[in-house]
Formats: structure tokens, sequence, C-alpha cells
């Protein structure tokens, strides 16, 4: 594809966003805050609008005309998942709120099965709060250990290290694919081979990837692999646990109430198979819905485009933010996905988001729910601006601009 | 080239920039009390020290990382403190508080207000309030005896 058709490409999905082609503060809306969360594009805000306004009903259990339209695009929206992981069957696929309770989850039911007293369980230092806590409860719950496979200056993982780490105490490997605040993609694919060479499942947090590359958890031979809707241009509140069925089979039930079970008396209940053991209560019939959309919208734009804008984009940024002097970009893999995280010298993060703002441009400001990652890089913070499908390479010329704005506001 | 907006320098006034890059009374008081106090919406973390003679402040100094707000805030909390008894630095705090959370467009008594004047306009960003209040919530927390570690959410 030349430059031309690709730019046309661009404008013309851009219109797919509504909440784009506004004013913020009286400039044009530049949104680089896309790993915190992606916009919705109109496809997906119309399945919503059409699901509460023609189509409401709860799923799996009504006779009746709407519940089995709304049963049937929920399921549609499961095979809709399966079909993007490559997985093999629907019934590996569970939903969930997000890649949080998937992690979640994973932990208080597998993790309970599996991990003893004296037992490892294996993470990395660059893991979002939401892949350090829930292994923590587990641990202070059986006396295991977690360990922390360290990584280099530049954000990258020492496989070396984590080689030494695997040992027959690890119960369970636990990895993000793509760092949310340094941008790293880590070799996930070698990671869960050295884990299954020693017979250790892998679980792969994939919720900064889902949006920007094609995944094949078969090819992967991943046991888990979690998501969030919102990060993939879908709603909030609905999620994705991908999990091989023989685990999931193994695995206890996880909440117990309604649409989890095969029958229930007051001496015993039978649980339902999976992946529906693992969805008690009404989910959020709509969010899964919309999440299906969301994916097929991906699909329909193309994962080549998107990995070649994406990536082009991201050099293009790298390259601006670089020349500006006093600016250090946190996190310099090889190896990176579109996160732009930095620091300024004697600016804080917070006074550059502020400035921003002003200037209708949003970015994220803080630790980014990653505080280890930020004490192993020796900084309270970092700006970080991250990068979706429909980012223009003008947004990141007025960012690197406004980045000059805030450091005359500073040296004056 | 885009040109930085009044409202920014509003903001991020001279004192405030000032303070920031120059903080009046950033060090460790030995054999003083002391608290922390923690921004955890930003990770900030800041501590106050304070030694006191009697009910008067004697002295009293602050060290931490932070951004301009915050740290321009210690640095002119400690200005205004130091030297007071703990009855008028509590009075100051209502006195911060009141001008950081007054409603939108309210007139302010600038009298009243002196020093604090600076950070008027931080009203307007809800979302920077914690960081102008984390020294001074810090401040009250010892003034008041707690000894467990303050944090602004």
């Amino acid at each position: 594809m030349n430059d031309t058709t690709s730019r046309e490409k661009l404008n013309k999905l851009r219109n797919d966003f509504p909440v784009l082609h506004q004013l913020v503060r009286g400039r044009p809306l530049v949104y680089l805050d896309n790993a915190a969360t992606t916009h919705k594009p109109r496809a997906v805000i119309d399945t919503l609008v059409q699901f509460y306004s023609m189509d409401n009903s709860n799923i799996h259990r009504g006779v009746h005309y709407l519940s089995e339209k709304a049963t049937f695009a929920y399921e549609k929206a499961r095979g809709q998942v399966k079909r993007l992981l490559h997985a093999k069957s629907e019934q590996e696929i569970v939903f969930t709120r997000g890649a949080t309770e998937a992690i979640n989850l994973v932990a208080k039911t597998f993790g309970d099965m599996r991990v003893k007293e004296g037992d490892e369980i294996l993470i990395s230092a660059m893991e979002h709060h939401s892949n350090i806590v829930p292994w923590q409860m587990l641990c202070e719950k059986k006396g295991a250990r977690l360990k922390v496979i360290p990584m280099n200056d530049r954000g990258e993982l020492l496989l070396d290290e984590y080689e030494k780490l695997l040992t027959e105490k690890t119960k369970i490997v636990s990895i993000v694919w793509i760092s949310n605040s340094l941008g790293t993609r880590n070799p996930i694919s070698e990671m869960i081979k050295m884990a299954h060479e020693k017979g250790i499942p892998f679980l792969v947090d994939a919720a900064q990837a889902v949006a920007h590359e094609p995944i094949d958890v078969t090819k992967f031979d991943c046991d888990f692999l979690v998501f969030s809707g919102h990060k993939s241009y879908g709603p909030t509140g609905v999620g994705v646990l991908y999990g091989k069925s023989k685990l999931l089979e193994e695995m206890p039930p996880w909440q117990g109430g309604g649409d989890m079970i095969k029958s229930v008396t007051f001496e015993k209940t039978l649980f339902a198979d999976i992946p529906y053991k693992f969805e008690a209560g009404t989910p959020n019939i709509a969010g899964g819905i919309g999440l299906g959309v969301s994916l097929e919208y991906l699909e329909s734009i193309g994962w080549d485009w998107i990995m070649q804008h994406e990536k082009s984009l991201l050099a293009h940024g790298t390259r601006l933010l670089t020349e500006i002097a006093g600016l250090k970009l946190i996190g310099t893999a090889a190896n990176k996905a579109g996160v732009l995280s930095f620091v300024m010298d004697g600016i804080h993060p917070h006074d550059i988001g502020t400035i921003l703002d002003r200037h209708g441009i949003a970015i994220r400001t803080g630790h980014h729910c990653t505080q280890p990652v930020m004490q192993r890089m020796g900084v309270p913070a970092t700006a970080r601006a991250s990068i979706a499908l429909y980012n223009m390479p003008e947004e990141l010329d007025v960012l690197a601009e406004t980045l000059k704005v805030v450091k005359k506001v500073f040296e004056r | 080239m885009i040109n930085f907006t009044d409202e920014m320098r509003d903001l991020y006034q001279e004192t405030i920039l000032d303070h920031n890059r120059s903080p009046r009374n950033f060090r460790k008081i030995e054999g003083a009390e002391s608290l922390e106090g923690f921004n955890p919406l930003c990770g900030d973390r800041m501590t106050i020290y304070i030694k006191m003679d009697g009910e008067l402040i004697a002295d009293i100094g602050f060290e931490g990382s932070g951004c301009a707000i915050s740290k321009s805030s210690a640095s002119i909390m400690t200005t205004i403190i130091k030297g007071l008894d703990k009855k008028s630095a509590l009075e100051w705090f209502e006195k911060f508080h009141e001008l950081i959370t007054r409603p939108l467009g309210a007139k302010i008594d600038s009298e009243r207000f002196g020093k604090l004047l600076v950070f008027a306009q931080v009203s307007e960003y809800p979302s920077r309030v914690k960081c102008a209040g984390l020294a001074w919530h810090t401040l009250k927390s010892i003034l008041d005896g707690k000894k467990e570690s303050v944090s602004t959410e």
C-alpha cells in the first residue's frame, strides 16, 4: 500500500470514531492515552444503542423471542473472540469484567488448586498491578513466594535470569506481553516455550496487545490469556479469559450463582460445563456483544495496515521526542509497541500533563499502575503518550511542539 | 509554534516556579517530629518535619519529590507556618482549604489569603487540588497528633 492510499484509509477510519472530532479547551482533541482506554467506533456505539433500544433481554434462560435473540448475539460474540484468538473452541472463552478479573479468576481457582506452601509464582519486573496483587494475595494465603524476573535499563526482561527462576517450585508464570508503562514487547512465544520445557503453565496478559497485533493462542500454546474489551475499541466492563479447555475443566468454579449451574438442590449443586461454570450471574450482555463488534471492526481494518501504521507512528514519535533536549524516554527496548513514556529535566510529569491538557492533548501521567517499574527506573512517575490506529503523525507533531511550550513555561 | 496561554501563566505563576526551582526549608530536621504524606494518584511522597517549642512551631522542613504545584505549596506553607503557634497554623490550613475548594467564580478576599493567593487558580484544576493539598494535609495530621502516614485519597 502506498502512502497516499494509506492516508486516505486513515482519514476514512477516523470518521468511524465520533469522539475524535471535537474541540477540547478550544483546540482539536489529540488523544494519546490509548493504553488507558481506546475510543469506540460508531459500529460499537450503534450496537449498544441497538441492543438497549430493541433487543434488551436476559440470556440463556428465556424462551421468548428477545431472549433468544440476545443469547444468540452474546454467543456470537464469544465466537468472534474465539476466532480472534484462534482458540480451538468457544468453550475456552470465558467472559469476565476485564483483564484484571480474568487474572483474579485464575489466581483464585487454578492458583488455589495448584499452589502449595513453599511453591513459587513467577512474574516480571514490568507487570501492571493487576498482574502482581492477585498473585501476592494467593502467596499470602498459601505461604508461597512471588518471584520476579528482572529487567535491564532499557526495559527488557533478562531471559537468562528467567531461565534460572524456572524451577520445580514454580507453579505458574504470569507475564505481560506488552508493557503498558514501557512499551516493551516481550518475547512471549519464547518465554512460553521455556516454561513449558519445564512443564510450567503460562498466563499471558495481553491487555495492551490485543488491539495492536494478531494473536494465535494455538501457536503460542499459552495456557491462559487475558484481555480487556475497552483497550481494543470495545466497551468497558467486559473482558476475556482464554484457557485451555483441559485446564478450565479441571479448575473449580469461582463465583457461585445463576447461570453457572446444571441443577441446584439444597443438598448439592451440579456445576455447568465450561465456560459457563465461571460465569455466575447476568453478565454484561451488551458489553459482550459490543466487544464482538469491536473485534470485527479490527479485522475489517486489517492487521497489516494497523501494525505498519502504528509502527511508523512510533518511529515518528520516538524521533520527535528524542530531539527535545532534556527529555528522556523511559523504556527503550529494541522491540517496542506504541508507547512513549518519558520524563523531562526539572519538570514533573503532572505538570507536563496539565499543560498538555490545556492544549487539548490527552496523555497519562503518573505511575501507570506499575509502581515497581517506576522504582526500577528511578523515577517517581512518567508522562506517557500511547498510540492507537486512529492517530495521525501530525498529532505527534503537536505533542512535540507543545512539549517545547512546557519547557518554555518552566524555563522562564 | 504554539504559545503558552495566559491561563497557563495564571497557574504556573512566577512565584510557584521560583519555589519549585528553589524550595524553601527543603531539608530534614534531625530530632523533629515527622510524617509522610502520600498521593496514591501519582505516587508522590513528601515528608514534613516539625520542631515544636511548646505551642510554637519553632522549625519546619520538608523533603520529597513532587510536581511544581505540590512542591511550591509545601515550600510556601513552610514560610507561612514557621514561628506560628499551633492554633494559627491550623487557621492557615482552613484558609488554604477554603481557597482551593471554593466554588467556581467565587470572589476572593486577597488580604485574607496573603501568600496563598498564588494557588487561587488551582481550584480550576480538579485533578491538581490534591497536589496542592498534600503538604497542608500532612501538616494538619502532625498537628493533630497522627502517626500514620497520610494519604490524599
